[in-house]
């Protein structure tokens, strides 16, 4: 699948956004490597976060319109404060989004236009062994039998089984997941993997695995 | 709308859920119940279910009877026993007035309260029942424990470790992990022990618990009682309560240097919450009957005392393996199962606050069986009894400004009017034990 293009690197909240909605992306630090690190078929759009310095921003935008690098469609990511020099810049992005931004809002963004552009990035459903979840429609079977799980299992399960047989520690799943901001440290995330591994069912618990003193990972070696 | 909410509202949709129950909790500890239907649920994310509370107890007052259950959508979940063409789930709800400012008379936002209070010194509190609770064939009549016809009778004994299964089940299913679970030392005594997990989180958990308790045994027409004395010779039902601060992902309460085990937070937390011990046993032992369990059980220490190996002090500091900081804890041993976690929650929590606010500071560990020694010798050593009875227990928590700030004021008058009745009530009956005693040589 093709990457989004985020310029030049994404804050976690971005971050954040990005891997929950199931995107796949890459951070690039400058032209040069825009250009060389390009997949053959081009980049399926841009996430450009304009910092205070937005000619940066600008002149990798400019980059694109002109074809020097393939891009689907761009969205802006700019500071209130910055708004006024969109003015006669229209042509370089195709939306733009006020940062810092609500989640929610970007997230509709994101689908809207790269979606839009006809070349979907988004993974729709995620099938591991006998897992199936539905992005789109909330919805997670084991089995063939529906899995019910409240908000933050879901978004917790989803993101593991995004990406099988990589281990992350507490803290990259609690800021993750759960956002920089969420109370309760990193035994929340024992915990939910624990009400997750009941829900899985004894057959499945094995799924999510601890990694002694470093966190966990899903998926065994059967099906990596 | 938040994330939650929408996630719920897709839920009730993809899985054709029929009904919603809105789950709170009185003062007394008992779960009620508002059911509502699919469609009306956006409108009771944005505005709540208006409802009378006058008639649910601690709930009323002199004006003003409405108040509104605001669902919590972190707390959804599908009810396993629905049937399967009429999916149903619950959400736990906060207690709101109609202007929107939090109901006094809400045990759960008192413990949200007290919380708040924890986590601005940056602590989280974790908490780990262990539920113990009888079957009985019936709750009417004298209580006939289901097996125990005798050791070879397969089928009762059967019945009730299937009755057990399927309640594990239910609960895992439900996202509430059960760490272990076992046949007690009486007749048709059972424990379940909950997995730890933050406080409220586990306040709902037991709500939880003594419902699916009570209803798998009831589709199988055994009674479940939590009551925490129920038959006479035996020991009662408690729910031993393991507790610990977390600051970040490291236990505070942890500390290998200390021959204790404990930190210098852990030892003032624990000081705190023995120094408060009798004024907040009201609330953790809350009936008449409460104090028959700690009369005489020696799972149910009644001396305010703690200790490592000795099981006959209200706090046992569990002795950990090596390499488990982790597991750094104190184990409340007197708090029974009819307990109103909410509030009881919150008052151990403060009782804890309290001896690190202060620097308490820890009395030494009781290393002789309490129960071997006189009253006098134990008040030598410094050891005061829990009280003995719930009149004595109200007494002491009236005097308490601890309790009373804890619990809020609508609370705290409110408890100590109802189980002032109770007593009194209590007080004028004539027992099995006066009959029995009395009739015939008087």
């Amino acid at each position: 699948m093709d990457p989004l293009l985020v310029f030049p690197t994404a804050p976690p909240e971005l971050a954040q956004v990005l891997d929950l909605g199931g995107w796949t992306w890459k951070s690039v630090p400058d032209l040069d490597t825009a250009r060389t690190e390009q997949p053959a078929d081009g980049w399926v759009g841009a996430v450009v976060v304009a910092g205070d310095e937005t000619e940066e921003a600008f002149r990798l935008c400019r980059s694109i319109r002109s074809g020097d690098i393939h891009v689907g469609s761009v969205l802006l990511l700019i500071g209130g404060g910055h708004l006024a020099s969109l003015d006669f810049r229209e042509d370089l992005f195709d939306d733009f989004c006020l940062n810092p931004f609500h989640p929610v809002e970007l997230e509709a963004r994101l689908k809207h236009l790269f979606r839009r552009s006809g070349q979907v990035a988004r993974a729709e459903v995620i099938e591991y062994g006998p897992l199936g979840m539905n992005l789109e429609t909330y919805q997670a079977v084991i089995d063939g039998k529906p899995l019910d799980l409240t908000y933050m299992e879901y978004e917790l399960l989803k993101f593991l089984a995004s990406h099988p047989g990589k281990v992350f520690t507490r803290e990259t799943l609690l800021s993750r997941v759960w956002g920089y901001d969420y109370y309760g440290g990193a035994r929340t995330v024992d915990v939910h993997v624990r009400r997750l591994r009941s829900k899985l069912g004894e057959e499945h618990a094995g799924l999510i695995q601890t990694v002694r003193s470093v966190g966990y990972s899903f998926g065994t070696s059967r099906w990596v | 709308m938040s994330p939650e909410q929408e996630y719920v509202l897709r839920t009730v949709e993809e899985r054709g859920v029929r009904l919603i129950r809105l789950w709170f909790t009185d003062v007394l500890g008992q779960l009620k119940s508002v059911a509502i239907s699919p469609a009306e649920l956006e409108t009771v994310f944005d505005e709540g279910v208006q409802f009378d509370g006058t008639a649910i107890d601690g709930f009323s007052r002199v004006h003003e009877a409405d108040v509104l259950a605001r669902p919590d959508a972190t707390t959804f979940e599908l009810l396993p026993w629905a049937k399967a063409d009429e999916p149903s789930g619950r959400m736990f709800c906060n207690i709101e007035n109609l202007d929107g400012s939090a109901f006094e008379g809400d045990p759960r936002q008192i413990l949200q309260r007290n919380l708040r209070a924890a986590r601005d010194r940056g602590y989280t509190f974790f908490a780990a029942p262990e539920a113990e609770f009888f079957y009985f064939e019936s709750a009417d009549g004298l209580p006939k424990p289901i097996d125990n016809a005798s050791y070879f009778d397969l089928t009762t004994a059967d019945v009730s470790s299937d009755l057990r299964k399927s309640t594990i089940h239910t609960l895992e299913a439900m996202g509430i992990p059960v760490e272990y679970s076992f046949h007690e030392d009486s007749p048709s005594q059972h424990e379940i022990d909950l997995r730890y997990t933050e406080a409220l989180a586990m306040a709902d958990n037991i709500m939880t618990l003594r419902l699916v308790v009570k209803k798998i045994a009831m589709d199988r027409g055994v009674h479940a009682t939590f009551m925490p004395k129920p038959l006479n010779g035996v020991q009662g039902s408690g729910m031993h309560t393991h507790l610990s601060l977390f600051q970040g992902e490291v236990n505070a309460f942890h500390d290998p240097d200390n021959p204790t085990g404990l930190s210098e937070l852990g030892r003032q937390f624990t000081a705190g919450v023995l120094k408060h011990a009798r004024e907040i046993t009201a609330v953790t032992n809350q009936l008449v009957n409460s104090y028959k369990r700690l009369a005489e059980s020696s799972e149910a220490p009644p001396f305010v005392a703690w200790a490592r190996h000795n099981r006959s002090a209200m706090i046992r500091v569990p002795v950990r393996k090596q390499g488990k900081p982790e597991s750094a804890r104190i184990e409340y041993r007197s708090i029974d199962g009819a307990v109103n976690p909410y509030l009881a929650y919150s008052l151990i929590l403060a009782a804890g606050l309290r001896g690190i606010d202060e620097g308490y500071e820890l009395p030494p560990e009781t290393s002789t069986n309490l129960f071997d020694l006189s009253d006098s010798e134990r008040r030598e050593a410094g050891v005061e009894p829990l009280p003995r009875s719930l009149s004595e227990a109200l007494d002491v928590m009236e005097a308490s400004k601890l309790a009373r700030d804890t619990l809020g004021e609508h609370v705290f008058e409110w408890f100590l009017r109802n189980k002032r009745a109770e007593w009194s009530e209590y007080q004028s009956r004539v027992t099995a034990f006066e009959l029995e005693r009395y009739l015939g040589s008087w």
